[in-house]
């Protein structure tokens, strides 16, 4: 009855989860301009990255809270990256 | 799918209403990401995935594992801090470059330096 439970709600998180990615890619393919493209990829980061720690719910292992956390900090990066690529034309000056 | 773990029933309870609505909250966010008309607009909507989507979820991952594990663990208050931080931080450098983008081609849209 629990794992029922516990399964069902799972499921259906990771459904909208994969939906909310599903809606972050078409915002990235559509634009129009670069910086809706950037902001696009951020969003699709943070549901990958929330996605993960479902399936950590899932699985009852640790492993995939390593996957999450690399998952943040590099889209942190990346996205602060384009941004100042949008700003000065390079990211290293 | 494998198998979940046996968690007690009420803790089940609790963690799959938090899972679903945080990911609830992330599908919001991206709904308005892609449904509202102009980029300043559109900036506000995954700010809601980002806060409060990833608190819930990571709320109900600590509860989970606490459980399973018969001790607490909170490692992933370092995800949720963290996002905390980067979330304004990155928003706000992604603003300014769209903001320099629109002045530097005299968009309408956007009201010019003084």
């Amino acid at each position: 009855m629990s794992a029922t439970i516990l399964g069902a709600g799972l499921l259906v998180s990771q459904v909208m989860l994969a939906l909310a990615m599903a809606l972050a890619a078409w915002r990235i393919a559509r634009g129009p301009r670069a910086q809706e493209r950037v902001l696009g990829l951020d969003t699709l980061y943070i549901t990958a990255m929330l996605l993960m720690i479902t399936f950590a719910i899932r699985t009852g292992s640790t492993l995939y809270f390593e996957a999450a956390l690399v998952i943040g900090l590099l889209g942190f990066a990346s996205t602060v990256a384009f941004a100042k690529f949008l700003m000065r034309g390079e990211v290293i000056e | 799918m494998s198998a979940t773990p046996a968690l007690p029933l009420w803790a089940s309870i609790i963690v799959a209403a938090l899972v679903v609505a945080g990911a609830a909250f992330a599908l919001i966010g991206a709904i308005g990401l892609t449904r509202l008309k102009f980029f300043y607009d559109r900036v506000h909507a995954p700010t809601l995935g980002a806060t409060l989507g990833a608190g819930l979820i990571l709320l109900a991952s600590m509860l989970s594992f606490s459980v399973l594990q018969t001790r607490p663990v909170v490692h992933e208050v370092l995800i949720f801090i963290f996002s905390l931080i980067t979330t304004p931080v990155t928003y706000i450098l992604l603003v300014r470059a769209a903001l320099y983008r629109d002045r530097a081609e005299a968009n309408p849209a956007v009201p010019p330096m003084d």
